[in-house]
């Protein structure tokens, strides 16, 4: 990264030189392949932004449209009218978020670590009974079987943290970030007296701070983006993920109409529920906390994806 | 005796190390072997309340059954044609997007774009459903209301087949290409800087610098990226077809894959052993599928194996 930033300081097209005409095609290509395709990555996050703040009367006349006719905040207030669900969802995401991204950072550097020890006899055993796992799975089905019959995940918050709490590409990573640490100063902490978990918690997680940084970043956007597990074994509708809740009222507007209901006797018409604007703004409302973050995720994402090779 | 008592003084003296590694083999055996095991459910008659052991054993009628119902070969069919879109699509974008964005002088214009091709990588498929109907829905999504505007048909995208196998390439290639991109960039990034501007000094134009110096350099990188989507070439990307064709039959012509299949034969409950005899067949392709690209590429250049 460094030698990048270090070269671009001496440009390599001298200036005052005229540009040589492979180079003038190339660069009118490029920054036009370019712009096309962010234009269409970037798009439809601003149609989905805007029309959220669409009035219903111009959604139902003009349907989306880059520019709406007539803006009003009324999509948010029908979405916040019975928050009650939404601030449930976004309660149970925050903590399988929280929960499990600790737990997969923890699982996966200390094995990481352990694995990394030049002086840990089994190491390559060990390895191979992980690595194994990436290759050959027993599917789906008694994975399934397990973690309701056996394991008790429905309904159960475990069901949404333990799936993904551990993973062998997490620990490589983890393991080579650390092979490439001087093993000379694990000597001589060993040589002062220093166990080997003192060794993992004082010396090896200050200096992985990058790699923290990045298996955090991932764990907590798969964790924040999942309704896969919540959909396996979550019935009760308090304990959904923010996802699942999502996926649930696109595809229903039944499930939207009893969502703004307030009790029983809250009959909601079909027609007065103004679902292409709810369903824009329930969007914008899941995805928000993700986007706000973007910045500061996207430059750790850069930076860590350097960390580790990926080969075992 | 000596051997016992040697490997009983190693693991007194590497206890604390064992301890740390015991997380996450409990959990390895817990979630990845034992439910190896649990492929017994492929040769049972399963139900739920006798378990993996107590079910009845039916030999391989399970997967007489799958091999009968004439399903398997279009699920698998599809599964890997799709795969082999979604790679071949996904190494040129990501390659080219990589090598043109290296290119570009301008910082700021650099800057903004990348972000905004890593945008999609953020979001679950569930938002991308959102997507899909603000774009292509019917009554208000802005592709129809542009069609309707210049006097055309409105089409309806869910009840019509024909556009899906593009649109499932499209919206991969829109949510993987920029996250993507980025890892070629960094190897880009990492390649010996003076060999470029030799080769800028001996007059080499800017096709030729790519086509010998880029993309060579780059070798390593995109064979290791094709091993590891290879591997999982029969493994459809559930979340994506769960989300976009889901239970819509006329879309499940074109769209329906091996993991949707089972996910449907699992939650239905009808035949669970069935279900797992497809997951088994599943698995076994992927292993063998793995194995196999490893073994080409290590014969080629051991440098570039996985293993």
């Amino acid at each position: 990264m460094m030698t990048h930033e270090k070269m671009r300081k001496f440009p390599r097209q001298k200036t005052g030189i005229k540009m040589s005409s492979d180079r003038v095609v190339f660069s009118v290509m490029g920054y036009l392949l370019v712009f096309l395709f962010g234009m269409a990555c970037m798009i439809p996050f601003y149609l989905i932004l805007i029309s959220s703040f669409a009035s219903e009367s111009a959604l139902l006349k003009e349907g989306y449209r880059l520019i709406p006719s007539e803006f009003s905040l009324d999509s948010y207030r029908w979405v916040f009218r019975n928050p009650a669900r939404i601030l449930y969802s976004y309660r149970n995401t925050i903590f399988v978020t929280t929960v499990g991204t600790c737990l997969s950072i923890v699982l996966a550097t200390m094995t990481g670590y352990v694995l990394a020890r030049r002086d840990f006899p089994w190491r390559n055993a060990f390895a191979l009974f992980f690595f194994f796992t990436t290759l050959f799975s027993g599917g789906m089905v008694p994975w399934y079987i397990l973690c309701t019959k056996y394991l008790g995940f429905k309904n159960n918050y475990l069901g949404m943290i333990m799936p993904m709490a551990f993973s062998v590409w997490n620990m490589i990573i983890s393991k080579n970030f650390m092979k490439s640490i001087p093993f000379d100063i694990v000597e001589s902490a060993k040589m002062d007296g220093a166990d080997d978990f003192w060794i993992y918690i004082r010396l090896m997680m200050p200096l992985s701070k990058p790699l923290t940084a990045t298996l955090g970043l991932f764990s907590a956007l798969a964790y924040w983006n999942d309704w896969y597990n919540s959909m396996l074994f979550i019935t009760n509708k308090d304990m959904q993920s923010l996802q699942y809740f999502l996926q649930e009222m696109l595809s229903s507007i039944e499930a939207l109409k009893q969502l703004v209901a307030k009790g029983e006797m809250d009959v909601v018409m079909y027609e007065t529920v103004p679902q292409a604007g709810m369903k824009m703004a329930m969007t914008c409302v899941v995805t928000g906390p993700i986007i706000f973050l973007y910045p500061v995720i996207q430059r750790h994402f850069v930076k860590g994806l350097t960390v580790g090779a990926v080969k075992g | 005796m000596r051997a016992i008592k040697n490997f009983a003084k190693k693991v007194r003296k590497n206890k604390i190390l064992l301890l740390m590694l015991l997380p996450a083999v409990v959990y390895v055996i817990t979630f990845s072997y034992i439910p190896m095991g649990g492929i017994i459910v492929a040769f049972k008659r399963f139900s739920f309340t006798k378990g993996f052991l107590g079910s009845p054993w039916c030999g391989l009628e399970n997967f007489r059954f799958l091999f009968i119902s004439d399903k398997l070969w279009p699920l698998m069919r599809n599964t890997l044609l799709y795969n082999i879109a979604f790679i071949t699509v996904g190494i040129i974008l990501e390659v080219g997007f990589a090598i043109i964005v290296n290119e570009l002088g301008s910082k700021w214009f650099k800057k903004v774009f990348q972000s905004f091709m890593f945008l999609p990588f953020f979001i679950s498929w569930v938002v991308v459903l959102a997507i899909v109907d603000a774009i292509f829905g019917y009554d208000s999504g802005i592709i129809n209301n542009l069609l309707q505007s210049l006097g055309m048909e409105r089409f309806n995208v869910y009840v019509n087949a024909a556009p899906w196998p593009f649109l499932l390439v499209f919206f991969k290639a829109w949510k993987q290409t920029g996250y993507g991109s980025i890892v070629y960039l960094a190897a880009i990034t990492g390649m010996d800087q003076e060999i470029v501007d030799a080769a800028e000094i001996d007059g080499a134009n800017i096709w030729q610098r790519i086509r010998y110096i880029t993309i060579p350099s780059l070798k390593p990188t995109i064979i290791i990226m094709t091993l590891l989507a290879v591997g999982n070439i029969f493994r459809g990307d559930f979340g994506m077809f769960y989300q976009l064709i889901g239970n819509n039959s006329v879309l499940l012509e074109v769209g329906d894959i091996l993991d949707l299949y089972i996910y449907r034969a699992m939650v239905s409950s009808s035949n669970l052993g069935m279900a797992s005899a497809a997951g088994f067949y599943q698995s076994i392709l992927c292993f063998f599928t793995i194995l196999a690209a490893n073994w080409m590429v290590r014969k080629y250049d051991p440098e570039y194996s996985l293993f």
